[in-house]
């Protein structure tokens, strides 16, 4: 069917707007946050879009308050979401950790900025290991998606609240000042469900049934270490089964970029004026951070001559692109912590990628 | 019998509330957290309210309450149980929504969340235990240690120049716009524990009428960390510490007027 036939209207909105229209679609009606840029439009936006509709918004005092907001209404059984830049992320990883440890569904949005602390308000990627890494104490991760286009503002933000409720999880999108302050076209596609809307252990007073109790202590004989080694079950299963990632350009290309978010979609179009000189260059994106695409990006390691791997930072998802693959001579870097990386720069690059490797371009000026 | 049915004969007199849980607690001997604990329960059992219930525990001593009380339960980090619990209720308004917190919890790390919960009008009620000290992890000064008073972190006696006063979160509280209900009492006495559940009821209707935040703080005893016999605790609370924390009702609203 045709998107005229399916009378679906395309919308032109900030990135941060999409994410607000995602998470509605997808049944969201609690919202908390706290003011911090890049991000506020999507508070403002859900300030003006929830309450008419029946939902909650509510500015919290602090990050640290709203995460907690979203720790309670979680445990109650409601989609709810948060966004935040940074210095805000940080105050909630002491409850993003309750959060994985409770086994509580919950999305959150880091439009992230320049670090480390107070930083700048430039685009950044900085916050990639306290994103996949678990940022906060105890060892546990979390889904990360990392939009690079309006459109994927929308729908990762639907598929996020999917996966934190499939697994019972934190999910966050991790993006960008660019992606989210940017205006472009986007496809408001139907939210379809992918899990249910069941969740038997919410709290909702003990009426009719067994009371429930949602907690991460467990003091006794080896209680945690067995709540700790199904945690792990959950991240394993997630690296199964939930990878996602883009083959861009990668039909005979020896020359790989791996970048994600703003990186990648700036990779893209150096990578068009590549393959137009005739450089064999594609990019395998990265759509969840975490889980990795490391047997992915392995193949393609063993199949390409150079692995260039872009990030707005000094090197992070470098070290996951090494862990991936045995192949560490073939892999280069290009990083810019606090700035967009120019077309002109990447394509520089791949230029001298592809005369080192041998690969030289089959017309040259 | 209960409290709207007619009264038959023989009847029972006393016994243990529905929503307390017949086990053997982890409190020390001396120490008040159980006669909270029955305070709460017979207050949840008096106004029925057992099934629409959900209890947000603290970090401390109390942390284990979900052992005793028998009601639904969510944990919270330390000091964010009003944070939690705000998230509960604005999920759930017609469910009846309690933090029970110490003295640390509630007024050194989550003095913000209490606040702020108080301040919004929160419509939730917070049973708040002082004991002057951190009982969990053994004894160190808390924000509600009295001067002088030496803690495993004050050892030579806590010292305004260095730490600070006492703080008073019962008048405190009572000072801000949302809060509907803050009183102070002791559970040293049995007339004092009968004004105790008298307070704990108004809280509850406080929440129950929707009028808005309801806070009740207990002086509470820790034997333990005190290095007191239990009865010389009692007269502790009896004497020093009610002297500095006087017991009364500091606010007390008639009906949701802040609008």
């Amino acid at each position: 069917m045709t998107l005229a036939a399916s009378g679906i209207r395309r919308e032109l909105m900030k990135g941060n707007e999409a994410i607000c229209v995602g998470a509605i679609a997808a049944g969201c009606r609690f919202y908390y946050g706290y003011p911090i840029t890049p991000q506020n439009d999507i508070p403002e936006y859900m300030a003006a879009h929830l309450p008419p509709i029946g939902g909650m918004f509510l500015q919290a005092e602090s990050e640290v308050a709203t995460i907690n907001f979203l720790l309670g209404t979680s445990a109650a059984g409601k989609r709810v979401m948060t966004s935040s830049s940074g210095p805000g992320i940080s105050l909630m990883q002491e409850g993003l950790s309750y959060m994985a440890g409770m086994e509580l569904p919950a999305v959150i949005v880091n439009i992230s900025r320049s670090g480390p602390g107070l930083g700048g308000i430039a685009p950044s990627q900085g916050d990639y290991f306290q994103a996949v890494k678990g940022g906060g104490h105890g060892g546990y991760r979390m889904p990360v998606l990392a939009p690079h286009s309006v459109q994927e503002m929308y729908s990762l933000t639907m598929r996020a609240f999917d996966l934190s409720d499939k697994y019972r999880n934190p999910a966050m999108i991790l993006g960008d000042a660019v992606i989210g302050q940017m205006k472009e076209p986007f496809v408001p596609t139907p939210y379809l469900p992918a899990v249910s809307a069941e969740k038997p252990w919410a709290l909702t007073g003990c009426a009719g049934r067994e009371r429930r109790i949602v907690k991460s202590l467990y003091l006794k004989d080896d209680e945690i270490e067995v709540h700790n080694w199904k945690l792990h079950r959950k991240y394993a299963a997630m690296q199964e089964e939930e990878v996602l990632y883009e083959s861009y350009c990668m039909d005979g290309a020896r020359v790989v970029i791996v970048a994600f978010g703003t990186a990648a979609r700036v990779s893209k179009t150096a990578i068009q004026v590549a393959r137009r000189e005739g450089i064999p260059v594609g990019m395998l994106r990265p759509v969840t951070l975490f889980p990795f695409p490391s047997r992915e990006v392995n193949e393609a390691a063993g199949a390409a001559d150079a692995i260039l791997v872009i990030e707005m930072n000094t090197g992070q998802m470098l070290e996951d692109v090494r862990m991936s693959t045995r192949h560490h001579d073939r892999i280069r870097f290009l990083g810019k912590p606090c700035a967009i990386p120019a077309p002109e720069e990447i394509l520089q690059e791949i230029r001298r990628l592809a005369g080192e490797i041998g690969a030289r371009p089959v017309r040259v000026r | 019998m209960n409290h709207k049915g007619k009264e038959t004969f023989p009847r029972e007199v006393f016994s243990r509330p529905r929503s307390l849980i017949d086990v053997r607690s982890h409190y020390c001997p001396g120490c008040h957290h159980g006669i909270a604990h029955r305070i709460l329960a017979e207050t949840i059992d008096r106004f029925d309210v057992r099934e629409k219930t959900v209890g947000v525990a603290p970090v401390g001593c109390a942390v284990l309450m979900y052992d005793y009380i028998d009601v639904d339960f969510t944990e919270a980090p330390h000091g964010r149980a009003p944070a939690v619990a705000t998230g509960v209720k604005r999920a759930h308004p017609d469910r009846f929504v309690f933090t029970y917190q110490g003295d640390g919890d509630l007024a050194a790390i989550g003095t913000s969340e209490i606040i702020h919960a108080a301040n919004r009008g929160e419509n939730i009620t917070v049973l708040f235990i002082n004991n002057t000290t951190y009982g969990m992890t053994g004894g160190q000064m808390a924000p509600t240690t009295m001067l002088g008073q030496k803690t495993a972190t004050s050892p030579y006696g806590r010292e305004f120049r260095n730490d600070g006063y006492p703080i008073k979160v019962a008048e405190l509280l009572a000072t801000i716009e949302g809060t509907a209900y803050s009183a102070r009492v002791a559970t040293s006495t049995p007339a004092q524990i009968r004004k105790a559940k008298e307070a704990v009821r108004k809280a509850f209707d406080m929440q129950i009428r929707e009028v808005g935040f309801s806070l009740v703080e207990f002086l509470s005893t820790c034997p333990t960390n005190w290095g007191m016999k239990p009865l010389d605790a009692q007269k502790r609370v009896l004497g020093e510490i009610s002297g500095y924390f006087p017991l009364g009702v500091y606010k007390e609203r008639k009906q949701a007027d802040f609008v």
